[in-house]
């Protein structure tokens, strides 16, 4: 039985490291990165992966050897009488310990650029998280946010200048939510009564998904949004289109409704 | 009624003591033991519901809005067996509660606690016997108090596990019941862990020292302070929330508020101060929910090994560590929550740290069975699991610890992942691994090894098909909590892995019907087990199964630790903690 068992906990490391070996063959892996920071944060996570990945397989693997050999029939000799190892403690220590702190350091750089160091930019757009759905204002013509000609959309399409570093301000309406664009390997959550920024620097075109990432209550599922990223020509066509759009609504209504 | 023990001791003074009433001796009763199993059985039956709860999260995620047979009528009650979005947010929010307030935390600290702890050193019974009790009896109102949330209008809380306001504040009765349900297993566990250090700084028998205690009594003692410390904030941000909820103050609601177009009148308050202080209780939660566990492997582990347990002195140095490490590590849960970026740093720094003492306990335990005479119990084989699963979900949390990593993980399903590698195929094992080891000292009968180990082999095979795949689940970006993820078609072609996961986690649940069966079974019709059955040193082997009231029929005198397997001072294997060493035999040679 003792080669039953080891070999059970054996599976442990080969279909772990199968799983993700096999995982990007069947599409299954990071979203396609269009950001520019992306990398980063991808190649961050593969480093980690592998630095475990290695502690995982050797540790598995000593476990398995261990059961494979001190089990009690083969073993014929009496048990090592050891209360432990005051230098392997020292080692077990000193090794991942320096690692750890290794790895945090590593990581500082990444996450100042992402989150602390922000450009100066005047936001490009403010997003308004609501239960369900997220709302876009854009400044318009003047640039200032909460000036007569901003472009207000309750679409839930955000549309991007690509190649260009943006900055968004965004907030809540109501509960919290999470702002989260899995291509942009972006997240911040929403907070009633506070106001965050976040920026980035699209690398590509295309329509990308705005995920929440925060329970907001039953529409939670639901609260989709896309990001178009345009090259800046057809961007300032669209921000017009939206305005006139925009212009005509309000001469039909009397009344703006927004907010 | 005699019991035939296998040794020669005679059957304890236990059994014909006391011929009082069943109410007194079963039910209002102030024996630890007795706690410890009213413990052990209402938390089995909450892990039943919880485990049901998460068929229904499973169902959804493999057959999003398709009706769910026999399940779907008792969970959803509208719509034929269909569970809606509320019923969803519902699902996740109360499996999350139950599993974690009702089964984990109180069938470790609960249940083992109150079981072993004045058995392992020594005692009668626990400091405050009738403190004891109380603490078991509170329970109930929460039970009753969470078991009657769902069915109040609106159902039971939707507003998740970690209740973050200004959404939880939306929610209706279930809410409310939600946080009385929360307050009142807080009061338990605080009633349970004042008694428990006490206990262990007061009642230990004669020689039983601090550096001979076993592991497990080391981790409860080091929950217990944990709980002592951090279960005040938890009980003041609850009765905050209360407030908010009910009296109309305003601590986590913003100024100028709204919801569904529903202004509330309060206001001034900040969001994120819940999460902080609720986090400052459970981070140090999640190890309330695992130190204990590591405990109880660390002494299957050594036992049947049959050698002395590696580096005890370092393994209690790094638990120590953990519970000091423990409180500064909160705002890790933070990072993307709108908190100031410079301290998501610090907690960053403070995270990687945290990891250190859980390495160096997983070398130990694979230092105890290097050069063993490894023993393929069932207990065994579920410690082992453990520490081949907690390698598992140990790494994984170095993923999230690294803040800039943790910007895209963060809510998604690498987290679960995390979580359920380290709460199932971590503690989760090593309870079961627990039962199998103590359940003759309990029941005075043995468990049924056949059946133990093929209990075994189906949940360890089929918890890693339930969970590994939701690491690549997570990398997908996959977010947790969403009724129906594939919404979003860029997830539409994880259905499949879904769906297999599903079915995995079916029969998961399924095969748990063998441990019922077998331990039910086991508890009326097993073999008696006689004081000793594994050849153990602990002390509470010492005692007859199951122990009488007072618990030893002898005067425990303790020498050693509990980990002296292969002495070479012995004839035997092992060396019970009270045997006295050979040069100590003009004394007494035996005091029974
Ligand atoms: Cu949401
Ligand atoms: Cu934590």
């Amino acid at each position: 039985m003792r080669r039953f068992w080891s070999i059970l906990f054996l599976l442990v490391p080969i279909l772990g490291v199968a799983t993700f070996v096999a995982a990007p063959y069947y599409n299954i892996w990071f979203p396609k990165d269009v950001s520019e920071h992306g990398r980063t944060i991808d190649n961050l996570f593969m480093f980690i992966l592998w630095l475990t990945g290695i502690v995982f397989v050797v540790t598995e693997l000593t476990l398995f050897w261990f059961m494979w050999k001190y089990d009690e029939r083969s073993t014929k000799r009496p048990v090592k009488f050891s209360h432990g190892s005051h230098a392997l403690e020292i080692v077990w220590t000193i090794l991942p310990a320096a690692t750890l702190l290794f790895i945090a350091i590593y990581q500082m750089e990444a996450w100042a650029s992402a989150k602390m160091l922000p450009p100066d930019l005047k936001p490009i757009v403010e997003v308004t998280g609501r239960q369900f759905n997220w709302d876009f204002r854009y400044p318009g013509p003047d640039q200032e946010l909460y000036t007569e000609d901003d472009i207000v959309r309750t679409d839930g399409k955000l549309y991007l200048p690509v190649n260009e570093d943006v900055m968004l301000r965004i907030t809540s309406l109501d509960v919290l939510h999470s702002f989260f664009l899995p291509n942009l390997r972006m997240k911040q959550d929403v907070v009633p009564g506070m106001e965050q920024s976040m920026w980035f620097k699209a690398k590509e075109t295309g329509g990308y998904d705005i995920v929440c990432a925060e329970l907001c209550g039953w529409g939670h599922y639901k609260m989709k949004g896309r990001v178009y990223f345009l090259p800046r020509d057809q961007y300032e066509l669209k921000l017009e289109e939206m305005r006139l759009e925009q212009n005509t609504m309000r001469a039909e209504l009397p009344e703006e409704e927004d907010e | 009624m005699s019991t035939v023990s296998t040794d020669t001791h005679s059957a304890a003074h236990g059994e014909h003591a006391h011929t009082s009433s069943f109410l007194k001796n079963y039910v209002f009763s102030l024996d630890h033991k007795i706690i410890g199993l009213q413990f052990l059985f209402s938390t089995l039956i909450w892990f039943f519901v919880g485990g049901m709860l998460a068929l229904g999260i499973r169902w959804q995620l493999a057959f999003p809005w398709r009706p769910m047979p026999i399940l779907g009528n008792l969970l959803a009650t509208a719509e034929g067996g269909q569970i809606p979005p509320e019923t969803y947010t519902m699902l996740v929010t109360m499996h999350a509660t139950v599993m974690i307030f009702f089964v984990i935390i109180p069938i470790l600290a609960g249940a083992f606690g109150n079981f072993l702890i004045p058995l392992m050193i020594g005692a009668d019974d626990m400091a405050v016997p009738i403190l004891n009790m109380a603490s078991y009896w509170v329970m109930w109102p929460a039970f009753i108090a969470m078991g009657t949330s769902f069915f109040v209008e609106g159902g039971a809380s939707q507003g998740g596990w970690t209740a973050y306001p200004p959404f939880a504040l939306t929610q209706g009765d279930g809410q409310f019941l939600w946080l009385i349900g929360l307050t009142l297993v807080g009061i338990s566990s605080m009633m349970g862990s004042v008694n428990y250090m006490t206990t262990i700084i007061q009642m230990r028998a004669p020689g039983m020292t601090m550096f001979r205690l076993p592991m497990t009594i080391w981790g409860m003692f080091i929950t217990a302070i944990l709980q002592a410390f951090a279960l005040p904030v938890l009980t003041a941000a609850g009765f905050m929330q209360l407030m908010d909820l009910k009296m109309g103050t305003g601590f986590f609601i913003p100024e100028g508020w709204t919801t569904n177009n529903n202004p509330m009148a309060s206001g001034g308050g900040q969001p994120l101060l819940w999460q902080h202080l609720f986090w400052f209780y459970s981070h140090p939660a999640v190890y309330i929910m695992i130190l204990p566990a590591m405990g109880m492997v660390s002494d299957i582990l050594s036992t049947f090994s049959r050698k002395p347990l590696f580096g005890y002195k370092p393994m209690v140095y790094s638990i120590s560590g953990i519970a000091g490490l423990g409180f500064i590590v909160w705002g890790h849960h933070m990072f993307v929550s709108g908190m100031n970026p410079m301290l998501g740093m610090t907690f960053m720094v403070s995270t990687m740290m945290i990891a250190l003492p859980s390495a160096i306990k997983t070398f130990n335990w694979l230092g105890t069975m290097w050069g063993g005479k490894i023993q393929y119990t069932t207990p065994m084989l579920f410690a082992i699991s453990f520490v081949s699963m907690f390698i598992i979900g140990g790494l994984s949390g170095i993923f999230m610890a690294a803040t800039p990593i943790d910007i895209f993980i963060h809510d998604t399903y690498y987290i679960v992942a995390h979580f359920h590698y380290v709460l199932f195929s971590g503690t989760a094992m090593a309870v079961f691994g627990g039962i199998y080891y103590w359940f003759p000292k309990m029941f005075g009968r043995m468990m049924n090894e056949t059946w133990g180990k093929v209990h075994f082999t189906l949940t360890f095979v089929l918890l890693n098909c339930v969970f590994f795949p939701m690491h690549i689940l997570g990398m997908t970006g996959f977010p947790r909590r969403l009724a129906d993820p594939y919404h979003y078609e860029t997830f539409r072609n994880l259905i499949p892995l879904n769906q297999f996961m599903s079915y995995c986690a079916f029969a998961l649940v399924g095969v748990q019907i063998i441990f019922a069966l077998n331990f039910f079974g086991s508890m009326f019709f097993g073999p008696r087990a006689g004081r000793n059955p594994w050849k153990s040193n602990g002390l509470e082997w010492q005692a007859p199964s199951p122990p009488g009231h007072g618990n030893f029929d002898f005067q425990p005198i303790i020498y050693r630790g509990p980990y002296e397997y292969g002495s070479p001072e012995v004839d035997e294997d092992y060396y019970p903690q009270t045997q006295p060493p050979p040069e100590a035999d003009d004394e007494t040679s035996k005091d029974e």
